[in-house]
């Protein structure tokens, strides 16, 4: 492929004809990736309703367990920053570069803030034993907390499967913060790329790409939280 | 040329003369490790694989060299679960998975589409990188003491018992973004790159058979990926979701792994299946049956392939009303895998067939992925799969489908392709010889396992009753003549490697496009774009040139002769 009548040949790769076809290529390219981290995640979602059926006294009293606060304030932080990717994904098309390098820093803010409200939420889960399955040993005020929860709402004991529960419960959030702290490093990239002056009202794929997974990762956030905090 | 024109290909630093190809083009193992042409990615994948399949093969031969007494023959039973678990994981995760779409998948797909290369090449080499991590991460697993869970690591045993099998866990996760990547590409690809004139009506056969493959790649391996990770949890930090004993469920993990090992079943015989379409309707010079039929079955089956799960799990403690369903969706697998068949047949009906090579190991694949999957009804049956349950019946089956199947699907592309991926013709005489050994060692290695199997001797067994040695003796005796055969092949590939004669564009007269390009492709697959007007198997639209079968020096005396007379 020679240089185009459009100047865009720096970043039109040699086996595509058009820029539109390298977008579309893209483009699919992502939604395919993201239906296969929707199947990744499928898995874990499967087995917590399997368990929750199963062991609904321990779902209900592992609920009350945690702090629905920490996770409304986290879904909060998560749908703003949704938002200033979107906005950041906008500036760069309309080619305003300043905008979209303060759009992405926003966005990778709300992200930390994001990781370190999960960072307290563990903290207490550690120190009061709430840990998954054969490590979990709930222990002074980490008990007091499980028999009020309990009495609460009407089960009788401590669940043996609050053990499962926490299991799931680290692994799902641990997974999807996993994909928190790739989605800040992806988007500094970004930022750095738009530092140099990559992006252009013509070529602004990269960022509507991060920003595809930004969603995504928030979106599965909107199913953890009330799968996790709010079901009793 | 005007002189912009001119002057432009010189500023164009993607410039490549016409006459280059892409072995040669560039040079030195740098070029290689840091390419992006799909068609050397495709043969740095041809090679990892065969390495893969030649360790498979050994310790197939040590398992049925121990086989050939009861009890002790050559080592402890210890070994021996040692030795099948990486013989199947081996064979299944490192060679028949990667196998037909990364290796030669890679080399024609984009030839095939009149692409200059896939749409994501970077992303394919990366792909290739992590296979050879997976692999990696596998060969730690055999040195980090000892494995012996099977290929499928059933819980509790593979995360309580002592063993190394969280290595080789990590490794098929890993191996599994590699495969994702692969059927990603693809479909983009297939999606996106397809050249001018080339519409979904025209996409030869075996690209949809690919496709269909890519979907599953796509959506279920990630499944596997997230099993595995919880497995591996599992045993580092004790998450318990598959442990009985910390409120976990064995059988939850059976689910998961078959929600993906079925499916990849498909992923296994779909590529096989889209090779025998090309090389049938080549060496039968003749339109393919039902074209459209082929096509949306290689869709159905990947489709179904998603519903059958629970076949594996008859006896693992499903409810009843479940078995019932899976069973009778377990049936309907038979129906596009039927339509496949029947159109081959009349494919081959009043063809003009000759009888190379690639085309025997087609006909083979016909036969004998017709016993694997008559086999798997038996299997279906609730009341005989109780029966044939985990027994050498079941280990006969799976042969014949993966091996009788994908394995000579495989073998038939690769005789079938190899001309144009080296260059070179090989000596048929001998190719024939190997089939033959091939053939009759893979039959009568397996066909006798039926016979154990539905005796009741049970799958995974180091030693058996005495009344078994007759047929464990004749199945290892198959197994020498089938390795010997593999051996025959690999000298005679290896001699038209090094004094093949040379290979013209297009030598078995195909109508195919990929016979179109040079007969080692240009690095840009085409020196100049083709624009296609006819279907890969419209024989009766196909020129003169287009299935002239010498080289291109004999092409120009055949026409001055013909001028001549
Ligand atoms: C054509 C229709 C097919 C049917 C009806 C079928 C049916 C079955 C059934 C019911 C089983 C479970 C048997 C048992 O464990 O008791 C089974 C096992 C198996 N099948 Fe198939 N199958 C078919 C095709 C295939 C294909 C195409 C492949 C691979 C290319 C394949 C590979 C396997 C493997 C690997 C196992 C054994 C898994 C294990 O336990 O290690 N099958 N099949
Ligand atoms: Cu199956």
């Amino acid at each position: 492929m020679s240089t185009d009548a459009h100047g865009n040949s720096k970043f039109l790769q040699h086996h595509y004809d058009t820029p539109a076809q390298q977008f579309g290529a893209a483009k699919l390219g992502m939604w395919l990736f993201l239906a296969q981290e929707l199947l990744f995640f499928s898995g874990l979602f499967v087995a917590y309703g399997v368990y929750r059926s199963w062991y609904p006294d321990a779902w209900v009293v592992g609920s009350h367990l945690l702090d629905y606060r920490m996770g409304t304030a986290n879904t909060c932080v998560l749908l703003l920053s949704s938002f200033t990717a979107v906005m950041a994904v906008r500036s760069a098309q309309t080619g305003n570069q300043k905008a979209t390098g303060n759009f992405l820093l926003a966005t990778i803010f709300l992200a930390g803030c994001f990781m370190v409200v999960k960072y307290f939420e563990y903290h207490h889960k550690f120190e009061v034993g709430y840990l998954p399955g054969q490590h979990f040993a709930p222990h002074g005020e980490g008990l007091v907390e499980i028999v009020a929860a309990a009495r609460e709402t009407g089960v009788n004991g401590v669940p043996f499967h609050l053990r499962t529960f926490f299991g799931l419960y680290f692994v799902m959030t641990g997974i999807h913060g996993l994909h928190v702290l790739v989605g800040m490093f992806v988007m500094g990239w970004m930022w750095n790329r738009n530092r140099k002056g990559e992006f252009s009202k013509r070529y602004s794929t990269p960022v509507e790409m991060t920003a595809l997974y930004w969603h995504l990762v928030d979106i599965i956030w909107i199913f953890l939280f009330p799968l996790l905090y709010l079901i009793d | 040329m005007t002189v912009e024109a001119e002057a432009a290909i010189h500023a164009d630093p993607h410039h490549i003369p016409a006459d280059a190809d892409y072995l040669t083009y560039e040079r030195g193992w740098k070029s290689w490790l840091t390419t992006v042409d799909h068609k050397r990615i495709g043969v740095m994948y041809l090679i990892s694989i065969l390495l893969a399949f030649f360790a498979g093969g050994v310790f197939a031969l040590i398992l049925r060299t121990e086989l050939l007494t009861p009890g002790r023959t050559i080592m402890e039973a210890d070994t021996y679960n040692e030795m099948f678990t990486l013989h199947g994981a081996i064979m299944v995760f490192l060679f028949i998975i990667p196998s037909i779409p990364a290796a030669i998948g890679n080399f024609v797909l984009p030839i095939m589409l009149g692409a200059k290369d896939v749409a994501f090449p970077k992303l394919n080499l990366a792909s290739l990188y992590i296979y050879w991590v997976g692999a990696i991460f596998t060969l730690v697993a055999i040195t980090q003491g000892h494995i012996d869970t099977g290929w499928t690591f059933y819980t509790p045993y593979s995360t309580r018992a002592d063993n190394s099998a969280i290595w080789m866990t990590i490794g098929v996760f890993i191996l599994g973004f590699s495969s994702i990547l692969t059927g990603l590409n693809f479909i983009a690809t297939v999606h996106t790159m397809r050249g001018p004139g080339m519409h979904w009506r025209r996409l030869p056969l075996f690209i949809w058979g690919t496709y269909a493959t890519a979907v599953i790649q796509v959506l279920a391996t990630p499944v596997l990926a997230i099993t595995l990770a919880l497995l591996a949890m599992e045993k580092i930090v004790g998450v318990g979701v598959f442990d009985p004993a910390l409120g976990g469920d064995p059988v939850l993990f059976q689910h998961f792994f078959w929600f993906y090992s079925h499916p990849a079943v498909y992923i296994m015989i779909l590529p096989g299946m889209a090779i025998v379409n090309e090389v049938i309707a080549t060496f039968s010079r003749r339109k393919i049956f039902g074209y459209m039929f082929i096509a949306m079955s290689s869709v159905a089956l990947a489709l179904l392939g998603f519903l059958v799960w629970g076949h594996h799990m008859f006896v693992s403690g499903q409810s009843e009303y479940a078995t019932m369903v899976f069973s009778a969706l377990t049936f309907l697998v038979a129906i596009p895998s039927g339509v496949k068949i029947f159109n081959w047949l009349a494919t081959l009906y009043q063809g003009s067939i000759s009888l190379e090579s690639p085309m025997l190991y087609s006909l083979a694949f016909i036969a004998l992925f017709t016993i694997g999957g008559l086999t798997g009804l038996f299997l279906g049956t609730l009341s005989t799969d109780i029966h044939l349950h985990d027994t050498y019946f079941v280990v006969a089956h799976f042969h014949y489908v993966m091996v009788g199947g994908t394995v000579f699907g495989f073998l038939s592309g690769l005789h079938y392709w190899w001309p144009k991926i080296t260059g070179r013709l090989y000596d048929e005489r001998w190719a024939r010889v190997a089939f033959s050994l091939v053939f009759i060692g893979f039959n009568v290695t397996f066909l006798s396992q039926f016979v154990l199997g539905s005796r009741g001797m049970p799958r995974r067994y180091y030693s058996y009753l005495d009344q078994f040695q007759p047929l464990h003796m004749t199945s290892s005796g198959g197994a020498y003549v089938l390795g010997v055969g593999f051996l025959v092949m690999a000298v005679m590939f290896a001699k038209s490697l090094k004094s093949g004669e040379k290979a013209g564009r297009n030598p078995w007269g195909s109508a195919g496009y990929e016979w179109q390009t040079s007969p080692r492709p240009h690095p840009h697959n085409f020196a100049e774009q083709p624009v296609f007007t006819r279907g890969p198997y419209d024989y009766h639209l196909a020129s003169e040139r287009e299935l002239f079968t010498g080289t291109d020096a004999e092409w120009d005396t055949h026409v001055a002769k013909k001028a001549e007379a």
